[in-house]
């Protein structure tokens, strides 16, 4: 079963690279405002959703 | 301020949406098809032609759907989305021209290599090595255009739908690249590094994460995206969204290894899995809810608007599908699921509910604004939306009922301790259900050609929109919350991405060193009176693979009385050292197999072959006449063994020069003794010889020992 090691190893890989984008994103300031951003994608869509 | 003009591209979304609904119609009408062969096995037509029976069909079926279908639909939504969101186009339409014909040339090669037989047998990444290849390549492609982008950005916050992307694409480069080890044979044939379990553990790992990194985080991006859009109004909390993402993206990968309750897989590991799988319903339903409450003050809205109403099922879809997903990973649970119709019909609702219909919602909002014109017909919408619904429910209803009631017939006993009904009862009682299943599929396929009607008359109406004009200030020297940790700072000066990248580009060079060495000494056999195969068994037994016999039959009895009563003693890990690769299957349209050698005599497969009904009546396997018509590939024996000896099976050394003599010795012999008892004449060295060698051989070393 020590294929089980080689998938752990992936496995924590993927997970510590998102571990690491994760706190890039904290320290970014990507989570500070959490109401704006759900706002701000619909901008245009007076432009749009009227064709 | 000076505003930066530029402009985003229509026609890539354009064209992937097209190829969205080309492909998804043609996969589902295959997917009807293969539905008709089970209830009905004479439209699998093997008399005029190999290439269309349910073994080479299904797999055709699959891929289409997952990789055309929902593929093309994830990067329309991607090359449409993207761009907006980060205020600048995408990085290179050059790229974007490669990433969409390389993709579509992929699919094509899929299709055909499937349909001729060349697959690596293993479950949802059955395209052999040189299609491996191209998707790498292409998915490196689509990589580089999408991280592009995201580094040229005007607007510095990422979207969630963005992390969602993001997310999906480093984990499916690697899912792919670890579950394709393999050794090529030749062109298109090659062998999976791991054996056995093994095979199997990388398998299921790759098999779940494909449905959770290509099949629903994407389509979550999409959701995040086009829901807000369609509904006009903010996701319901936008902090829920985030913590979905970084909650589903964490416990995801650990899920695996519920594919493999009752089998040979550590105890600790199937827990692992179960707990993960258990864990998962949180982040999922507040995806759901978070999808749903969106609509929250606007279900008026949902009355009247299509778009909606799509994807309110689809919302509702992905909830049933990850609320099911989990139970299905309990083991009780699991010990009914596991094999049946019922894994079939969790895994649609996932496929038409939420893939589905996220994907036409999708494109009727889509298509009407590349077009710069209104829906044609949004009643023609509405019915298709009612079709596609009921042709759901038709296809999922009688599989569950199928599976239960399979179920209590499997382990129904007579007083007297016998099983009491054969396998072929149990068959034929499902066939109804089969029925009603292709009949809901064949619903749901008809609301999709109605929608393709809808779209075209849209795009006659209107005028395509080659691009869409747009400005905004370009980004500004960020703020950065003040950091004193080391290790911030030494993020502050690399860029973020070429870390990550480097980490995984350092992490699958490890490992490439370190398989070979563990996974060759892994398989010293424990078991000693487990054998490689003979060279005609080993033929017979890619034979098997080319025909696709796993779509059916599955190789791996479960510790259960009524298992072990109607199969024979229950599989062990070490009698499967030598499968490269695994054939445990996952679905029992017809029965295991983990123990047919021995079972019936060789005259009895050989008629099995050509008329299946003649030695099983009521069976709907499909006959397989080209077995007797097509003569062993011998020229292929001398790479194959010489490859099994690579990853560590022992043949003895020099043997790929001398195997073809044991090889027609043993096909002499079987020809021989079906003259001899049976008086059945075949030329020596048929295809049919090698099927029945392998077949004969299957699950018997270890028969002696127990009994």
């Amino acid at each position: 079963m020590s294929v089980i090691i080689l998938l752990l190893i992936v496995s924590i890989c993927i997970a510590s690279g998102f571990l690491i984008a994760f706190l890039w994103s904290v320290k970014d300031g990507q989570m500070d405002d959490d109401t704006s951003p759900a706002q701000r994608i619909l901008f245009d869509n007076n432009k749009i959703n009227k064709p | 301020m000076n505003l930066d003009k530029f402009s985003y591209d229509n026609k890539l979304p354009r064209l992937f949406a097209i190829a969205c609904i080309f492909w998804g119609a043609t996969g589902m009408l295959l997917g009807v098809i293969a539905a008709f062969q089970l209830a009905f096995p004479i439209l699998n037509f093997s008399e005029y032609f190999p290439h269309l029976t349910f073994g080479r069909l299904r797999p055709v079926h699959t891929n289409a759907v997952i990789f055309a279908f929902v593929g093309n639909a994830i990067f329309t939504g991607v090359y449409y989305s993207i761009p907006r969101l980060l205020k600048t186009p995408m990085w290179s339409e050059k790229l974007g021209k490669i990433h969409f014909w390389g993709w579509q040339f992929i699919i094509v090669c899929a299709a055909v290599s499937l349909l001729m037989g060349f697959t690596t047998g293993k479950e949802y990444a059955e395209l052999e090595w040189p299609i491996d290849i191209m998707i790498t390549l292409i998915w490196v492609v689509f990589g580089f255009n999408m991280f592009g982008t995201i580094l040229t950005r005007r607007e510095r916050h990422l979207y969630v739908a963005i992390w969602f992307f993001i997310g999906s694409w480093v984990t499916v480069a690697l899912l792919h690249i670890v579950n394709s080890f393999e050794i090529p044979v030749s062109f298109m044939k090659s062998y999976s590094w791991y054996a056995g379990v093994q095979d199997a553990l990388v398998q299921w790992w790759y098999g779940h994460n494909a449905v959770a990194f290509f099949l629903t985080t994407p389509f979550l991006g999409l959701m995040y995206y086009f829901l807000p859009k369609a509904a006009d109004r903010p996701v319901y909390s936008y902090r829920l969204s985030i913590v979905h993402f970084w909650s589903l993206i964490f416990l995801y990968i650990w899920a695996g290894p519920h594919h493999l309750l009752y089998t040979a897989l550590p105890d600790w590991a199937q827990s692992l899995g179960t707990v993960f799988s258990i864990m998962l319903i949180l982040p999922s339903w507040g995806g759901m809810l978070n999808g749903l409450f969106t609509l929250r003050g606007a279900w008026d809205k949902v009355r009247e608007d299509p778009v909606l109403k799509f994807f309110v099922v689809a919302v509702t879809c992905y909830g049933m599908s990850t609320f099911e997903g989990p139970m299905m990973s309990l083991k009780n649970v699991n010990a009914i699921s596991h094999y049946s119709d019922w894994t079939v019909a969790h895994v649609h609702i996932g496929a038409l509910g939420w893939n589905g219909f996220l994907a036409f919602g999708m494109m009727y909002w889509l298509i009407p604004r590349l077009y710069k014109t209104k829906l044609y017909s949004v009643k023609l919408a509405s019915t298709h939306f009612w079709i596609g619904t009921l042709g759901i429910l038709l296809y999922a209803i009688p599989m569950y009922w199928s599976a239960f009631r399979s179920y209590f017939m499997m382990k129904a006993f007579t007083p007297e301790g016998q099983l009491q009904y054969e396998f072929i009862d149990i068959v034929q009682t499902i066939i109804p259900f089969y029925i009603m299943r292709a009949v809901g599929g064949t619903i749901f396929l008809i609301g999709v050609f109605i929608m393709i009607y809808n779209l075209i008359k849209t795009a006659k109406a209107g005028v395509f929109q080659t691009q869409e004009d747009a400005e905004a200030a370009p980004l500004t020297k960020a703020y950065r919350a003040p950091s004193n940790a080391i290790w911030h700072s030494f993020l502050e000066r690399k860029p973020l991405l070429l870390l990550t990248l480097s980490l995984l580009v350092v992490g699958i060079g490890g490992i490439v060193e370190m398989v070979p060495t563990f996974l060759v000494k892994e398989n010293i056999p424990t078991i000693s009176s487990v054998k490689p195969y003979s060279p005609l068994e080993l033929q017979g037994r890619d034979i098997y693979i080319r025909e696709g016999c796993y779509n059916c039959h599955s190789q791996m009895i479960r510790p259960f009385r009524y298992e072990v009563k109607r199969y024979g003693e229950y599989s062990k890990a070490g009698e499967y050292v030598y499968d490269h690769p695994f054939q445990w299957g996952s679905k029992r349209t017809g029965p295991d197999l983990a123990r047919i050698g021995g079972k019936y005599g060789d005259a009895w497969h050989f008629n099995h072959m050509l008329e299946p009904t003649s030695m099983a009546p009521g069976s709907i396997m499909p006959s397989y006449p080209s077995l007797f018509e097509n003569n062993i590939e011998i020229n292929s024996t001398r790479s194959k063994i010489h490859a099994m000896r690579k990853m560590g099976v022992p043949y003895p050394d020099g043997y790929e020069a001398i195997a073809n003599n044991d090889l027609q010795k043993q096909a002499k012999e079987i020809a021989y003794k079906l003259k001899k008892d049976n008086d059945i004449s075949i030329p020596n060295n048929k295809e049919i010889l090698a099927i029945i060698a392998y077949l004969q051989r299957v699950g018997k070393d270890i028969k002696l020992e127990k009994h």
